[in-house]
């Protein structure tokens, strides 16, 4: 790593007020992600800026009409939160199949969305439930969240404060991990949201997205044999050493089957 | 900058770099050795550690951010003598080879028993997929965890 | 009832672990010594460029930074290269090429990672920004990294024409190639071995130190042979002379060969820490043990075999290219030839065989010895293709390899590639494998597999290696470059507890129990009365070290000619004592007595009367017991067994799951059936991590792409299904405890018992390895 400024904020405000007046200040949650990119000097900020101890202003977990997640709630925390389980079992299913369990007991669900890490889990609930994320300065939609790889709406120095999830009447999800570093290659949340059918991917492309391709498909209602014969485009696909492009195309349309028929 | 952790039931104020890692004040301070480093992408699991009773990868905190916490190492969970049960289990079902990966590989078997009422093989199995070991090919571990499962 | 034994035989608990399970390991990293500094290498970022100029300037600025050393600095002290210790022929009678290697790179440097400068400061963070400081003038030349066309692209070694090390051949052409003409039916394939990455746990680490007073350097480094690591430094590196240099391997966190050899690094900082007069420590980032461990395996073979129509083999025809990576390693050469050539025979009484193994430089990380080492290479070749001539031939896989198996009544066996099996019953091994598979139930586990849209296969491994390396004169005679002998010390104390020092080193292996048990049985006294010590020049005179799973059969056979001695010894004091002669006192369960009386006396007496010498003859009879051996085998030891396993293929997905696998394994006698289980696990996971998961990747510029757990798939507790392992019987014939080594037997066996089963429920006659779920899912297309 190389040298920086620690330091531990004690209120939301004073953490945006650090970050606006350090040369260049990240904000810290878990850790989950930029700590290992410190550690291999892939990033070199001037101030690292805990909010990790703001559990009063992100924390919680808040199910009524929709179910509100605290940024700084951690993946255990929502897997093992009956309450979201009862309203939305995919997103605990989701939570509890992030990393490997001691990522769990750190990373949190604000860092997750926050990144755009194009293999990352959340980012398929936030596209496919139509979540609205909540930050220190507005509200955005899930539909407008994801930009690219890497690249969300959230502008400088903008804190995620809690991610907004609405009660679907059905969700599932699931996902194929990469075998080494167990992300997801794909992620595939299917889910009826007000009388809508929406379908969430991560993995395949460089950043989550809702598949045209399976909406239209499943326009009729969530059954597996309407994914019959179906096939999504790979043009814009990732490819690497795990997956092509054309494996994940395929694995999508298989992991949108399997949410499906986890509904069935 | 200024931290204070309590550690295996010692409270210790320490002067350490902003960038101080968890594992490091653990080692190279604490003389804590017990808890090993095996990589640099936080993927092996040969570091974790208990923070507030649940299992982390001390190389994937920062000192800061462990201040006023309670940890606990391998260090810290039995003794020759008085062997907590996962130490007993381990030693009892050959469940270690070389050791390096032990250390951590007990705190996450404790955490993961802990944390879950009935555990069966495939969840011990996927239970540790945050632990990498090259010796045993994982088969006396998931022993190891089943029976200490049964004397937690 | 607790099982309270512990003599040879007992599944004894293991003595090290009280310190491992409960954080009191000592391994290389937690040794601190006080002033000392820390070295970070500075390591290419190219596959293959000349170096115009190190600019250490700026670094030498930074707060706390040292020194700044390149390879050039070592060279001016007379640093010689780091040697490889076998030399193979050419087919042509002409020496291999070894080009040189200098352990700090000097004008050129040829794989990516390979060390070309250290940079040592006060503190780890220090040493860290001053290698970030460094400017170097890299020309980057393009990078040779396909093996099988390397001999075509640039030299990388102005001393090597054509990036050939060597072109090596064994057995009988003229007789192979009859073989053929004669068949009735010929099975052929091509076959790569992938290269793997071997990532013991702990990574490796030194810490030098240098004594001023005495002139005694101590490097303290995660060694699985540190007397070897001694030789090498002395004697070819020159660091200091063997007494003037004390090599410690304290607890090391596993080995699987990468830790045999002698790395640039150690050296370096064994050199660095007498240079600043200071110690020096490193410990490897994962990251560089990626890049810079000596990788395994990587071959790229076509093989074939002839058979008549009845499924009798009649010649196995082998060509094999090699890749050597960038430099020689340490027993680099010896891998692909007389640890791979000479198994070629297997289990089976092929008459002619002919081996050819071409060695050939590459821009990519050196290869050399990872668990195995050359004997799973030539056991996937023989039985990949004793399969695909089973499913050619319509034979059922067991049969034919019954068909073809060298029979109890056959041994001695030679073989036609230079080796004389001692003994083996591989037909038992077969039959009580497909006991415990349910061979028979297979048929309807495949049906109900297929209902449910997925794919179920079976294979089959029989699998034979050459253990216990290995007799002196053999090694010798084809190249070594040191004896492989073993040496044990059993030093009796005053008051009958026994100090063992082994020249063989545990990095996992469990010796200081099962080498306990050893000398607790045959000195008749409890195993908590014996210690055993290895890992330290300065405690033992000489060893060799640990691999080729060597330690129980030569290091063992050594112990018991020490023990042996012990008894001889203690029996001359019993009959001084008793006024008799040493024919008339046996020895047992830990008693001397006299034959003809009531007269006795224990171990614990007899170790006492030994210091404490009353009027002995001393013209006769030293005071003291205390004993020493070595122990050079007669033969290479020859565990054999067969290897089965049953996997299910995701239909969907291509996703492969191992659902049953079974090993049975004659390793002779068994020591500690508990820790020898223990091995065959570990091995068989490696096996499995080889044939599903594992691939060391470089792409055309000879960068490693997988660099990392996130790229490099180790295999993890959900990727592996619990293994059914058993033994069968036939103890060695040739050393005395009649044992064979089972420390690699694993990872020999597995990887093609996985590659038999997987192109059998595809229905394909091969397939790349790793089987990843998509290099499965494309073959489920293609054969659909």
């Amino acid at each position: 790593m190389y040298q920086f400024n620690y330091r531990k904020a004690s209120s939301v405000e004073q953490a945006a007020d650090l970050q606006a007046n350090a040369a260049d200040g990240v904000y810290l949650a878990g850790g989950m992600t930029l700590i290992p990119t410190l550690k291999q000097r892939l990033a070199a900020p001037s101030d690292v800026i805990d909010v990790g101890g703001l559990d009063d202003d992100l924390g919680g977990i808040d199910v009524g009409a929709t179910v509100r997640i605290g940024a700084l709630t951690t993946h255990a925390d929502v897997a093992a939160s009956g309450e979201v389980r009862n309203a939305i079992a995919a997103l605990s299913d989701l939570a509890e199949g992030i990393g490997d369990a001691h990522v769990r007991n750190r990373g949190t669900i604000g860092g997750s969305v926050a990144n755009s890490d194009p293999a990352a889990d959340y980012p398929a609930a936030v596209v496919a439930l139509g979540a609205t994320v909540h930050t220190n300065r507005r509200s955005i939609a899930g539909d407008d969240f994801f930009r690219d790889l890497f690249e969300t709406a959230l502008e400088e120095g903008e804190i995620i404060t809690s991610v907004e999830f609405p009660i679907p009447a059905r969700a599932a999800y699931a996902k194929f991990p990469n075998p080494a570093s167990r992300y997801a290659i794909v992620g595939v949340m299917a889910a009826e949201v007000d009388g809508a059918v929406r379908v969430g991917v991560t993995g395949a492309g460089p950043c989550a997205f809702r598949s045209a391709e399976l909406e239209a498909a499943l326009v009729d209602g969530l059954s597996v044999a309407a994914l019959d014969g179906v096939s999504v485009p790979s043009g814009s696909f990732n490819s690497d050493l795990h997956a092509s492009a054309e494996y994940r195309a395929h694995l999508v349309v298989v992991m949108a089957r399997r949410a499906v028929a986890q509904l069935a | 900058m200024e931290v204070t952790l309590s550690v295996n039931g010692t409270s210790h104020t320490l002067d350490v770099p902003d960038n101080a890692l968890l594992v490091e004040v653990l080692r190279e301070r604490l003389g804590l050795t017990g808890t090993h480093v095996g990589c640099d992408t936080s993927q092996c699991g040969a570091c974790v550690v208990h923070m507030e009773g649940r299992a982390v990868k001390s190389c994937t905190v920062l000192a800061g951010q462990a201040d006023g916490t309670d940890v606990t190492t391998i260090e810290g969970i039995g003794t020759a003598d008085e062997l907590h049960p996962m130490q007993e289990a381990f030693r009892e079902c050959h469940a270690l080879q070389c050791g390096f990966c032990t250390p951590g590989m007990i705190m996450a078997a404790i955490d993961l028993v802990r944390s879950n009422g009935n555990l069966d093989e495939q969840a011990v199995r996927d239970g540790l997929e945050g632990n990498l070991c090259r010796c045993t090919g994982y088969h006396n571990i998931v022993r190891a965890v089943l029976a200490a499962r049964d004397n937690m | 009832m607790a099982d309270t034994r512990t003599g040879i035989g007992a599944a004894v608990r293991r003595k090290e672990d009280a310190r491992f399970i409960t954080g009191a390991g000592r391994y290389t990293d937690d040794i601190d010594q006080a002033g000392q500094a820390y070295a970070v290498f500075l390591r290419s970022p190219h596959a293959r460029a000349t170096i115009g100029g190190i600019d250490a300037a700026a670094a030498l600025r930074v707060p706390g930074v040292a020194a700044v050393y390149t390879g050039a600095d070592l060279a001016a002290d007379g640093i010689g290269d780091l040697p490889c210790g076998w030399l193979v022929k050419s087919k042509d009678g002409s020496d291999m090429i070894q080009p040189p290697h200098p352990p700090l790179a000097v004008d050129r440097v040829n794989y990516v990672g390979e060390p070309y400068g250290v940079v040592i400061a006060d503190t780890l963070q220090a040493a860290r920004d001053g290698a970030e400081a460094v400017a170097t003038d890299f020309d980057e030349l393009p990078a040779v990294v396909e093996v099988a066309t390397a001999d075509q692209a640039d030299q990388i070694h102005e001393s090597v024409p054509n990036n050939q090390c060597y072109d090596w051949e064994l057995g009988d052409r003229a007789a192979t190639d009859a073989a053929f003409a004669a068949a009735d039916h010929v099975a052929s394939l091509d076959i790569v071995n992938n290269r793997l990455i071997p990532n013991a746990m702990e990574p490796r680490a030194a810490v030098g130190d240098y004594d001023a007073a005495s002139g005694v350097h101590t490097l303290y480094t995660t060694s699985q042979n540190p007397h070897l690591e001694r030789l090498v430094l002395a004697a070819f590196v020159q660091v200091a002379p063997e007494s003037r240099l004390r090599v410690v391997s304290p607890d090391v966190g596993g080995g699987f060969g990468s830790k045999i050899f002698v790395y640039a690094e150690e050296t370096a900082v064994i050199w660095a820490a007498g240079k600043l007069r200071r110690p020096v420590k490193w410990r490897a980032e994962r990251s560089e043990s990626f890049l810079a461990d000596a990788h395994g395996r990587d071959h790229v073979t076509k093989a074939e075999l002839a058979l008549s129509a009845d499924g009798t083999f009649l010649g196995l025809r082998v060509n094999t290219i090699a890749n050597m990576g960038a430099y020689l390693s340490t027993f680099a050469s010896s891998v692909p030839t007389y640890l791979y050539g000479t198994l070629m025979a297997g289990q089976y009484k092929t008459p002619a065989i002919h081996v050819e193994v071409r060695a050939i430089f590459t821009n990519t990380a050196p290869v050399d010895a990872y668990r195995g080492a050359g004997r799973p290479e030539a056991t996937y070749v023989v039985e990949r293709l004793v399969e695909t001539a089973a499913r050619e031939l319509s034979m059922d896989p067991a049969e034919i390899r019954r068909r073809n198996f060298i029979q109890p009544g056959d041994f001695p066996y030679e073989t036609p590639v230079a080796l004389t099996y001692d003994t083996g019953d591989y037909e038992a091994s077969l039959d009580k494998a497909l006991q415990h598979a349910d061979y028979q139930g297979f048929a309807a586990r495949r049906a109900a597999s297929e209902a449910n849209g997925n794919r179920r296969g079976i294979g089959f491994s029989s699998y034979i290696e050459a253990c216990g390396l290995a007799p002196s004169q053999v090694a010798l005679s084809l190249g070594a470059g040191v004896g492989l002998f073993e040496s044990a010390e059993v030093r009796v104390n005053v008051t009958g507890s026994v100090t063992v020092i082994t020249g063989s080193h545990s990095h996992g292996q469990g010796h200081e129990t099962t080498f306990a048990q050893v000398v607790s049985d045959q000195l008749g006294i409890p195993i908590d009365d014996v210690e055993v010590v290895h890992g330290d020049t300065g405690r033992s005179d000489y060893g060799l070290g640990t691999y080729g799973s060597r330690s129980i059969a030569v290091g063992g056979s050594a112990l018991t000619r020490a023990t042996e001695k012990i008894v001889a010894k203690g029996k001359k004091i019993v009959a001084h004592t008793f006024e008799t002669t040493d024919d008339d006192i046996d020895f047992e369960d830990g008693v001397f007595s006299e034959r003809e009386s009531n007269r006795s006396m224990t171990f614990a007496e007899v170790a006492f009367a030994s210091y404490v010498p009353a009027n002995f003859p001393l013209d006769e009879l030293e005071p003291g017991l205390s004993e020493k051996a070595f122990y050079d085998p007669g033969n290479f030891t020859y565990p054999a067994g067969t290897h089965i396993c049953e996997v299910e293929i995701d239909g969907e997905t291509g996703v492969p799951t191992i659902v049953a696998f079974v090993a049975v394994d004659d390793f002779g006698h068994i020591i500690n059936p508990m820790i020898v289980e223990g091995q065959v696990h570990g091995g068989l996971c490696q096996g499995i991590g080889q044939a599903l998961l594992e691939h060391g990747v470089y792409d055309e510029a000879g960068q490693l792409v997988t660099g990392s757990y996130m790229d490099y798939c180790m295999p993890r507790a959900d990727d592996v299904p619990s293994f059914t392992v058993d033994t069968t019987v036939t103890p060695c014939t040739h050393n005395p405890l009649g044992v064979k080594g089972c420390g690699e037997a694993g990872a020999i066996g597995a990887t093609a018992a996985v590659m038999n089963a997987v192109t059998d429920a595809l229905g394909v006659k091969s397939l790349a390895m790793p089987a990843t779920p998509e290099t499965i899912w494309k073959a489920l297309g293609s054969a659909a």
